[in-house]
């Protein structure tokens, strides 16, 4: 059917037809929360259950997350899968750094969320000592179902960033327009 | 009630033959304990490496691998610690229990010389209870990281007590090589992990490369400690079953049927055989599942990464076998002192029939993908290949020494639950290479599926799924609410945990990845003393800079997968 409409009709006149408008923040907005690329920092249990996620059964490709980069410099998502301990401390800390803003932070399991049931000499009793984090999903580990709920509320948490940082950027830039117009007005007539 | 698998016998003393080996030694500075699992010397330290040496090389007894080395802390005696070694003869099938007392100022004899294995196991007694080893090459932390201070396992620690490493004190290696006149290329040092893909997460690797030769390497590990053995010291009998899961996460059933046991041990308590059915059923889908994602995570290593797919598959189906018996995928938590938590589902046994048809056509595509493949053997043939001797000096077991031509198998030299009872091989290959690490994965698969087959034939027995002793297991609900014995067994469990005698044992199931031990000591309380793994993979992975060096830096990444390395029960 497709095809014969393409043939019926000239491209030119399908392109015309096929415009959509949009806000080029809502566009990019759309892009950054269905294309994720994670970071897959997994340690323990939690790894093993986020490599089923992403096998063919439960296919996390589904939601747009599947490609994981094992660079922070190629990723947006940091997902923690596992226990850090003290030692691995200071590994995940410089990972995060490495990352390139804008970037989220999934703490997957329950070590990763507070030390799980290990409160014990060496277990970092959660990553949120040392950096932030965005969605916490609970577990030991979490099944694939869980995991995949994880991803879809830092879906809306990176739209409502966005805007956030957007009105936060705008308002920045109001306060310094602002502030130059002052730094103008209070300049000396002489000058 | 019967049971299908009798209890190891009571006492084990040694055989006669050994009396001229200990006689070799001054009197007084070997003294055999009676009443123990297995035939256990106490010995003078002075003695000990002397001892050893004699022990591996003597004929009677030719104990060639040192399964484990443990520290046990008892405070209030002096000398304060032992040091407790176990021995295996492969020749003979026999075992040995060492335990030397030691104080913290007297410094035990380093046997690397005898069994290279020593290495690793003497860096964490120094790392757990601070004892020292007099000629160690490398005596320095192993699990904690170079920030912590004092020594965790000793009893007067604080479970909670953490200390925060600072970016200085990060250990940098430092290797002393003779600079070589003719090299072509500047020498470099490169760091891999701990977090890197081809490292699986935990493990970091510092290679001095010479041009893509790997001259020199070493290994930091630590990075998934998690104090297992503390944890299990500050919960009861019970609550250590969910932190065994966590150790060889990839098949944690066969590690809560290898604590079980222990305890059932201990306990002397007979385990109804619809239990030991269904535990040998399930350890030996975890079995199939764990070399699943050996494989399939070695392949990934080398670039095939839709083997990992196809590996996957089966995995999710065992998955949902397990989910229906007890509600979890991964860390199932299923066994139970004496017995199972919950009876099977009513569909098991078509369930697990259907796995049978469901799992052979995957491992049939995944080996007509790469068995033949040339890129494949290229790079596995003849890649960081271990000699069999060589194998078990490093303490090696399971599917890696299988590998290496040594036909040792817990369930075949010291059969458990049903395993004496159904038809199955011991798969053996002679390459010690990469190539047949793999290989012989698929074999086992094959013969884990040959001894459920059996096992689905015989049918299910019927009875309980767990012991009827209320000192043990809870009552079931009906009898908590009507009957007043029933209630008051059902509180003083709840309240009080299992009271397991004092007493101490050695037992051993045949894990995923080798031979899982587990060294339980009670006190007669509710809550173990000490229980130490015997983790498999701990000696493997502690011959891998032996296995990378002079090859070059692409064979290290390949030869890591098939070595079954898992973070959660190397680290503990």
């Amino acid at each position: 059917m497709a095809l014969k409409v393409l043939e019926d009709k000239d491209t030119s006149k399908i392109i015309g037809e096929s415009w959509v408008t949009a806000r080029f923040e809502d566009l990019e907005d759309w892009a950054q929360r269905n294309s994720f690329w994670p970071f897959p920092f997994g340690t323990a249990c939690c790894a093993i259950e986020f490599m089923s996620t992403l096998s063919s059964h439960y296919d996390v490709a589904r939601f747009g997350s599947e490609v994981v980069r094992f660079s922070p410099r190629q990723s947006d998502v940091l997902l923690v899968a596992g226990t850090i301990n003290d030692k691995m401390a200071p590994v995940l800390k410089k990972i995060y750094d490495q990352m390139a803003d804008p970037k989220w932070v999934i703490s997957m399991g329950a070590c990763a969320c507070s030390g799980g049931f290990y409160r014990a000499y060496h277990v970092m009793q959660g990553i949120d000592e040392i950096i932030p984090v965005d969605v916490y999903v609970p577990g030991c580990p979490p099944t694939p179902e869980g995991l995949m709920y994880g991803i879809l509320q830092l879906k809306e948490r990176v739209s409502r960033d966005r805007k956030k940082h957007r009105a936060l950027v705008a308002r920045a830039a109001g306060q310094a327009q602002e502030e130059i117009s002052d730094r103008v007005d209070a300049r000396p007539a002489s000058a | 009630m019967s049971t299908l698998a009798p209890p190891l016998p009571e006492t084990a003393s040694a055989p006669v033959a050994w009396d001229a080996v200990r006689e070799k030694f001054p009197a007084g500075s070997i003294i055999p304990q009676e009443g123990l699992d297995q035939p256990t010397w106490i010995v003078r330290r002075e003695v000990l490496l002397d001892l050893a040496r004699e022990l591996r090389d003597n004929p009677a007894t030719q104990f060639d691998l040192m399964l484990d080395l443990c520290g046990v802390d008892f405070p209030d005696r002096a000398p304060r610690f032992d040091a407790v070694y176990h021995l295996y003869s492969v020749p003979n099938a026999k075992r040995l229990r060492l335990k030397v007392p030691v104080g913290e100022d007297q410094p035990l004899p380093s046997l690397i010389p005898v069994w290279k294995a020593a290495n690793w196991f003497e860096r964490e007694l120094y790392d757990m209870f601070g004892l020292q080893v007099t000629g160690h090459p490398n005596l320095r932390r192993i699990l904690c990281h170079e920030g912590f201070q004092g020594y965790p396992l000793r009893k007067d620690y604080d479970a909670a007590r953490r200390w925060i490493l600072t970016e200085d004190k990060i250990y940098q290696p430092h290797f002393d090589l003779p600079a070589g006149a003719d090299d072509m290329f500047e020498r470099m040092t490169v760091n891999i992990g701990p977090s890197h893909p081809a490292m699986h997460g935990t493990f970091r690797l510092m290679a001095v490369l010479d041009g893509e030769t790997i001259v020199a390497s070493d290994v930091e590990i630590g990075y998934l400690h998690r104090c297992f053995e503390k944890m299990s010291e500050t919960h009861n009998w019970q609550q250590v079953i969910p932190y065994t899961d966590r150790l060889n996460y990839c098949s944690s059933f066969i590690n809560n049927v290898g604590y079980c046991r222990t305890v059932e041990q201990l306990l002397k308590v007979e385990v109804p055989p619809r239990a030991v059915w269904a535990r040998t059923i399930l350890s030996e889908f975890s079995r199939i599942m764990d070399h699943c994602v050996c494989n399939g995570s070695t392949l990934v290593d080398a670039g095939a990464l839709s083997n990992f797919w196809y590996f996957f598959q089966p995995r999710e189906e065992i998955y949902g076998l397990l989910e229906s018996c007890c509600g979890a995928r991964l860390t199932v938590s299923y066994g139970r002192i004496g017995g199972l938590s919950q009876d099977l589902p009513p569909d098991f046994m078509e369930r697990s029939r259907r796995l049978l048809e469901i799992i052979p056509p995957f491992i049939e595509d995944v080996e007509k993908l790469i068995d033949k493949n040339r890129i494949w053997q290229d790079r596995t043939v003849g890649i960081a290949a271990l000699s069999g001797e060589e194998a078990v000096n490093w303490g090696w077991t399971g599917p890696c020494l299988r590998a290496s031509g040594v036909a040792y198998d817990v369930r075949r030299a010291h059969p458990y639950d049903l395993y004496d009872t159904v038809d199955w091989e011991v798969p053996v290959l002679y390459g010690g290479d990469v190539y047949d690490r793999y290989r012989i994965r698929m074999l086992e698969i094959r013969q884990s599926l040959k001894i459920i087959r059996q096992l689905l034939d015989r049918g299910m027995p019927e009875g309980p799924f767990i012991t009827d002793d209320p000192h043990v297991a809870l009552p079931p609900k009906e009898a908590c609410y009507n009957q007043m014995e029933a209630m008051i067994y059902h509180f003083k469990l709840i309240m009080d945990g299992i009271q397991v005698p004092a007493g101490e044992v050695y037992s051993m199931v045949e894990g995923a990845n080798g031979e899982l031990g587990f060294y339980t000591i009670s006190d007669g309380s509710s809550r173990p003393y000490r229980i130490k793994v015997r983790p498999p993979c701990f000696p493997i992975f502690s011959a891998f800079s032996r296995l990378i060096n002079g090859g070059s830096l692409s064979d290290a990444i390949v030869s890591l997968g098939g070595l079954n390395v898992i973070a959660g029960e190397l680290e503990r």
